[in-house]
């Protein structure tokens, strides 16, 4: 186990060597003027001269990635062109609010999920199987933005039922911050939970053909003694680390959900600094989020071969 | 010898695909699916004919007009007929999605079968490990910052989103040639000494294209909804233009006077997208049944 840990965790490293080396190519090696690209076509040469130089783009490509990459390593991931804020400082600060919303769309997901999942499993061929295939076909299918703002509509405009837009922490009002919080994480959530119910139906169907099931049947045990006692258990282990696995699919959905309803986490502040040409805060941002995905997929990979101790993980046999 | 030995096996090769097609047609949602394509393909390429207005005609007399027998989804802030802007919005989606998915195609079916054919240092160490840093980035993300980069505007925003899902190509596909190259057709096509250039593009590939087949169809899908989410937020297809995602980010501001504005494009964008993905599972299932 250990030798696999360690294993995994080198192939971390090089992976996010790969990650930093992609994010410093997306603004040095793409075609075109970096300094030109931030200040914009009205620029002096003066000040591109001088952007040059404060960014170190004057300097030979590799040892730019170097001064670069060394300056990532501790801690430092530059400052806005804005407002020469440090990056990583505005990062901190914005993520306790996408994890929160992350959090919240994901327990939707389970409550949606679960039950759709078990029901279209152990109805097979039925209305209610029918119906559930449809709603994850269609959870798939709908771009969350058009959802988000649908829901604005039913249930902000329509309705009057809920406030369509904005955040507030939930230490300072908990009730407000959980109505507003309620529309974003379903919208980012319905796709998890289409998700996730695909996965559990083939999962579970997979169980329970197993022969430990007719064994339990064979018991006299009622199918709900069988599916909640022996099968959902098997049936959940593939459903939890891949939607773990997920979290890439979260970030990049947070970017328009947050944009939607004006929620100021790390989504948003792609966006905005992206549509303000502020680079060094893209670039720190989408290296960040890559972080965080490589960091839980390595989790979810130890956690994977603890939950389920048949799965012989590569190289790390006994 | 081997060539014919290949070329034999064509009869079952043809009942094969009777089979398939027989499975597939089987599958109601897929046929469905699959019309819903041809009649948004149809309403693409035949849009001067099919849309009742210009799509960029202004007319400040008709601004946020509701939804009547001359303009049937209504008109927006500029006064432009809805229903005309969605037809030609089709083209912009259909394109990104065919574009964005034949670009990732392009590059990861040579570097996938190369790959998984030739194995070795560079498929572990590179291929392999630089696929597992693309597949970190939130898909999003990536594409937006790579649209920004290279500047707002539809062919950026299909070269951005190409790339993005190029690595799903490359490890899809490399998966398929590891488990192809030990078959006894490439076995026996390289005993007779063909190069492994024909044995690579003319027998693994074939054999390959199934599982891309599906893949592509399921990511045209996703392209769509990438390319509206680009434009959505302001990278993607540029204005008048009409595009789906842009119609509906300025139908947003429009929500309590006029709702039409954001509703159909993004109906527009459900169906096509859940067209594909029916479509997509369809086939599928029609070459894996055990899958289903």
């Amino acid at each position: 186990m250990l030798s696999f840990i360690i294993r995994r965790f080198g192939l971390m490293l090089v992976i996010l060597l790969f990650v930093s080396i992609i994010v410093f190519s997306l603004i040095h090696i793409t075609p075109g003027d970096p300094a030109r690209m931030m200040l914009g076509q009205e620029a002096t040469e003066e000040a591109l001269q001088a952007l040059r130089h404060q960014l170190g783009l004057d300097l030979p490509l590799y040892q730019q990635y170097f001064n670069w990459i060394t300056g990532v390593v501790q801690g430092d991931l530059g400052n806005s062109l804005k407002d020469n804020s440090d990056v990583l400082q505005v990062i901190l600060q914005k993520l306790p609010v996408t994890i929160q919303m992350t959090i919240f769309s994901f327990l939707i997901a389970l409550m949606i999920a679960i039950p759709a999942g078990i029901i279209s499993a152990t109805r097979k061929g039925t209305l209610w199987d029918y119906g559930g295939t449809l709603f994850a076909l269609s959870g798939v299918s709908i771009p969350p933005f058009w959802l988000g703002i649908m829901l604005i509509f039913f249930f902000s405009i329509q309705l009057g039922w809920l406030p369509p837009s904005g955040y507030v922490e939930p230490w300072v009002d908990l009730k407000k911050s959980l109505l507003l919080m309620l529309m974003p994480a379903l919208s980012l959530g319905v796709r998890l939970s289409a998700e996730i119910t695909r996965m559990l139906r083939s999962s579970l169907l997979e169980v329970l053909r197993s022969d430990f099931i007719r064994t339990a049947y064979s018991k006299g045990l009622l199918e709900r003694g069988v599916v909640f006692g022996h099968a959902i258990k098997n049936a959940l282990i593939p459903v939890v680390t891949v939607s773990g696995l997920q979290l890439a699919t979260f970030l990049g959905g947070a970017v328009i959900t947050e944009t939607i309803f004006a929620v100021p986490g790390l989504g948003r502040l792609v966006v905005t600094s992206i549509l303000t040409r502020d680079f060094p805060m893209v670039q720190g941002a989408v290296l960040f989020m890559a972080f965080m995905v490589v960091t839980v997929n390595f989790l979810v990979d130890i956690l994977y071969s603890i939950l389920d101790p048949r799965i012989k993980l590569e190289g790390g046999k006994k | 010898m081997a060539v014919d030995t290949v070329i034999k096996t064509d009869n079952p090769k043809k009942r094969m695909v009777k089979d398939m097609w027989g499975r597939f047609v089987q599958n109601k949602l897929a046929v469905v699916g699959g019309i819903f394509i041809f009649l948004l393909i149809f309403m693409a390429v035949f849009a001067p004919w099919i849309a009742p207005h210009d799509p960029t005609k202004q007319s400040y007399e008709k601004f946020l007009h509701a939804p009547d027998s001359e303009n049937w989804f209504g008109t927006d802030e500029l006064g432009r007929d809805i229903f005309s802007r969605v037809i030609y919005g089709s083209r912009v989606s259909l394109e990104a999605g065919l574009i964005s998915v034949g670009i990732a195609l392009l590059i990861g079916v040579p570097i996938g079968l190369l790959s998984g054919y030739y194995r070795g240092v560079l498929d572990e160490y590179i291929v392999m490990r630089f696929t597992d840093a693309m597949l970190s980035f939130p898909p999003l993300v990536l594409a937006l910052s790579m649209a920004a980069v290279l500047g707002a505007g539809l062919e950026n925003a299909m070269i951005a989103i190409g790339l993005v899902f190029t690595p799903n190509f490359i490890r899809l596909i490399r998966a398929e040639v590891l488990s192809q190259r030990e078959r006894e057709y490439v076995e026996a096509a390289k005993a007779s000494g063909i190069s492994d250039f024909r044995i690579i593009f003319f027998h693994l590939l074939p054999n390959c294209l199934p599982p891309i087949l599906v893949q592509a169809t399921l990511s045209i899908a996703a392209a769509i909804i990438a390319e509206a989410s680009l434009s959505y937020l302001g990278l993607g297809t540029q204005p008048p233009t009409p595009s789906w995602g842009s119609m509906l980010s300025m139908g947003q501001g429009y929500l309590d006077t006029a709702p039409w504005i954001a509703i159909w494009p993004g109906v527009f964008i459900f169906i096509t997208v859940l067209s594909f993905n029916l479509f997509g599972d369809g086939i599928r299932d029609a070459l894996d049944p055990r899958m289903k």
